[in-house]
């Protein structure tokens, strides 16, 4: 009895105990903010009013159970036009952080990053680069990495020169309800596993939505991913990622691309007016020395999805003969030809292309020809289930 | 009156032949004292007099902050000391201070601009910057940091103009850190082991002991020094803080302390992560004989926050150091061409 008098009493003294601090537009945002970033309490909500901030410096916070919150993504609006130092326009390294309804603009490198930050709630936040697709940009728009359990909910990014959405080297990641258009990547996992995308909307990109492994990363082996339901649409932005970035060699006309990894399932999907593919599978096609990294896909799952028009314009050399010889149009899920077909399984009802590359070997030696790939039905992953306290504080 | 009070406290001070202590209950308790004063790290704040058991001290290399002249002091409090440590930093005792103020000599003088304190309390380090007032007689505490318009002039002799940045605290933080717990960073044997500075930390009962064999680091300009040692205390200093498999660049895979030896962690071959336009169309962080098509130096060649590197306290370009790690770069063969 004592115990459960505890609990209530904890129960009756938190509400009073959580501290609410407003920050207000204004003259000195930039050190008023921080400020109360810096001086929040765990369990506290920071409050950004509605208006403009404009900021000369990325702001971070590293106090654990923080909410900030501002007065809507079209209503608060954190300016980086004027940004002198700092990589990324808000840094996040504590975690059970929730951040939502405010906006991102124009940072000078990427918009919200949180690193080694578990437990972090991505809700009703625009990342934006006002000036469209440039090479100028910042690279990622949200950037969580280096964490366990994601939820990235409700998300708008646009301009990205990198990924719009991009969660790397992380476990247990949902990304959902969320709109990415005229980035270079819409969505990209890398290095990653435990990931449910579900029901974003991924159009106007170079890429709609990516799903990669790369070497000489302190984490590898991605895997256990699932795409599924989403609208994959009229990604055909010319790519504008700076070169060296993986990213710079994605052709423009990609879908969902599959990059390596283990156990990834693109389900039930919208896939339409992707000019090189709807679906693309490869291999990790650079050079690297990393005996550790596994570079070719294994168990890939293709299966439900509804394909529309795709393959008119294959972006990458020796496409536009290749589609007229097909009759105009090259199959709308592409496979490299890399790495063990028996692994592989296409279930959409739609013709698959190999480009017959060895592991390694440059484009020009592609031997394009028709394939099956009736690799098993394996099971999907066990869906991402997050804690309930996550799921709350997206509501 | 009160000027009469304090004058005759100063004549006590300076009667009893030795300085004034060090105020502990400011570095140990669980307050954010607002003033550089309330600590009496020096007897005469001005003039830069360091009380009884504050030493000052240099590094071998230090860390390129915009040019900035620094004042390094260690405390450590009486009956106490710091454990040596052939790698790591020392071991600090609770209580200790680590007091490092920032300025430029302008006028012949030396100006103060900021002062930042790390603090050993017993739930660990804890990291503060002040900022100093105009008129150079004290410094108040400004955890959201600030920016002070500088104009300097460079060892090349270039007046340059620069927003200064002062840190906030969770900026010291971001270099300050090993797996999230803030940590010193340059108060390390081989980095101090010259001009007898650890002998006398010794001396003054603040060091526990000195092997002979203690390591030395490389200084960066000491034209007598191997290149490769130059460049690879430069890394270190420069970007090892962040650069570490426990540091906030953990998730690049690029590792630059002065031990790493796998050429692909310290960036030859290895491809940018993260790097958006930081990578400026280069493929490689380090190209061996290559520095131009290097990211490395892109970055270190930019003020740009998006592409500049290291992330924070740098406005100017560090000319001498770009230059150093050029010749390095330069000095490694050449990949074969691919056939």
């Amino acid at each position: 009895m004592p115990r459960y008098w505890t609990l209530a009493a904890l129960l009756a003294a938190s509400p009073a105990a959580a501290q609410t601090v407003t920050v207000e537009a204004g003259p000195d945002a930039q050190e008023r903010l921080q400020a109360a970033l810096i001086e929040a309490k765990p369990g506290s909500t920071i409050r950004i009013g509605a208006g403009r901030f404009e900021l000369t410096d990325g702001l971070s916070l590293d106090v654990d159970r923080v909410t900030v919150r501002g007065a809507g993504p079209d209503k608060t609006i954190l300016g980086f036009k004027g940004q002198l130092g700092t990589g990324e326009g808000l840094l996040v390294t504590s975690d059970d952080v929730v951040l939502r309804d405010f906006a991102v603009e124009d940072s000078k490198g990427d918009g919200i990053k949180s690193k080694g930050a578990d437990r972090i709630v991505y809700k009703n936040i625009r990342v934006e680069w006002t000036g469209g697709p440039k090479e100028t940009n910042g690279a990622y728009g949200v950037y969580p990495v280096s964490s366990t359990t994601i939820l990235i909910d409700g998300v708008e990014v646009k301009g990205a020169s990198d990924a719009g959405i991009y969660v790397g080297q992380s476990e247990q990641i949902v990304v959902r309800n969320s709109k990415v258009s005229g980035n270079v990547a819409g969505i990209e996992i890398e290095n990653s596993r435990h990931a449910d995308v579900f029901h974003n909307l991924a159009t106007g990109n170079t890429g709609g939505i990516l799903v990669f492994d790369m070497p000489s990363l302190p984490k590898m082996g991605g895997g256990e991913v699932r795409v599924f339901e989403n609208k994959v649409i009229d990604n055909n932005q010319p790519n504008f990622a700076p070169k060296g970035n993986i990213v710079a060699t994605v052709p423009a006309g990609t879908g969902v691309l599959i990059m390596a990894n283990d156990n990834v399932h693109v389900l039930r999907n919208e896939l339409s007016g992707n000019a090189t593919a709807n679906v693309m599978i490869t291999a990790y096609r650079q050079s690297y020395d990393d005996p550790k990294f596994k570079p070719v896909p294994t168990r890939i799952v293709v299966s439900g999805n509804k394909h529309g028009r795709a393959g008119y314009a294959p972006g990458f050399p020796g496409g536009d003969q290749l589609a007229a010889a097909l009759g105009g149009m090259i199959p709308p899920v592409l496979w490299d030809g890399s790495g063990d077909a028996s692994s592989l399984r296409v279930s959409d009802g739609v013709p698959v292309l190999s480009m017959g590359l060895k592991q390694g070997a440059p484009i020009e030696t592609a031997k394009p020809a028709p394939v099956e790939l009736n690799g098993p039905a394996v099971p999907a992953p066990a869906a991402v289930v997050l804690p309930a306290a996550m799921e709350a504080a997206a509501k | 009156m009160k000027a009469l009070a304090a004058a005759v406290l100063l004549f006590c001070a300076a009667l009893a032949g030795r300085p004034a202590a060090v105020n502990d209950a400011a570095i140990t308790g669980d307050t954010l004292p607002g003033k550089l004063s309330d600590y009496g790290f020096f007897t005469d704040l001005v003039g830069e007099t360091p009380a009884a058991r504050v030493i000052g001290y240099d590094l071998e290399t230090p860390l390129f902050s915009d040019y900035a002249a620094k004042h390094r002091y260690l405390y450590v409090p009486a009956g106490k000391t710091a454990r040596y440590d052939a790698e790591a930093a020392f071991d600090l005792p609770v209580g200790s201070a680590l007091i490092k103020t920032f300025g430029y000599r302008q006028a012949g003088k030396f100006r103060p601009l900021e002062t930042r304190l790390l603090l050993r309390r017993a739930g660990g380090w804890v990291a503060l910057p002040y900022v100093w007032n105009a008129e150079g007689t004290d410094a108040v505490l400004k955890r959201a940091g600030t920016r002070i318009p500088v104009t300097f002039t460079d060892p090349a002799g270039e007046a340059r103009t620069i927003s200064y940045a002062v840190p906030n605290q969770n900026q010291c933080k971001d270099c300050h850190a090993l797996s999230g717990a803030i940590a010193p960073i340059g108060i390390k044997t081989r980095y101090l082991n010259h001009n007898g500075q650890l002998e006398k930390l010794i001396v003054a009962d603040m060091l526990d002991r000195l092997p002979r064999d203690a390591p030395r680091i490389a200084r960066w300009d000491d034209p007598a020094a191997k290149l490769d040692d130059r460049a690879r205390a430069y890394l270190e200093i420069n970007c090892a803080h962040c650069h570490n498999p426990a540091g906030a660049a953990s998730n690049s895979g690029l590792f630059l302390e002065s031990g790493r030896r796998d050429p692909v962690a310290l960036g030859i071959g290895k491809r940018p992560v993260a790097a958006g336009r930081g990578s400026g169309g280069r493929d490689f962080a380090i190209q061996p004989g290559d520095p131009d098509a290097s990211v490395l130096i892109y970055r270190m060649e930019s003020t740009d926050p998006g592409i500049a590197m290291p992330e924070l306290g740098r406005a100017t370009v560090h000319q001498e150091g770009v230059a150093l790690l050029r010749a390095w770069i330069e000095s490694m063969p050449k990949p074969a061409p691919a056939r």
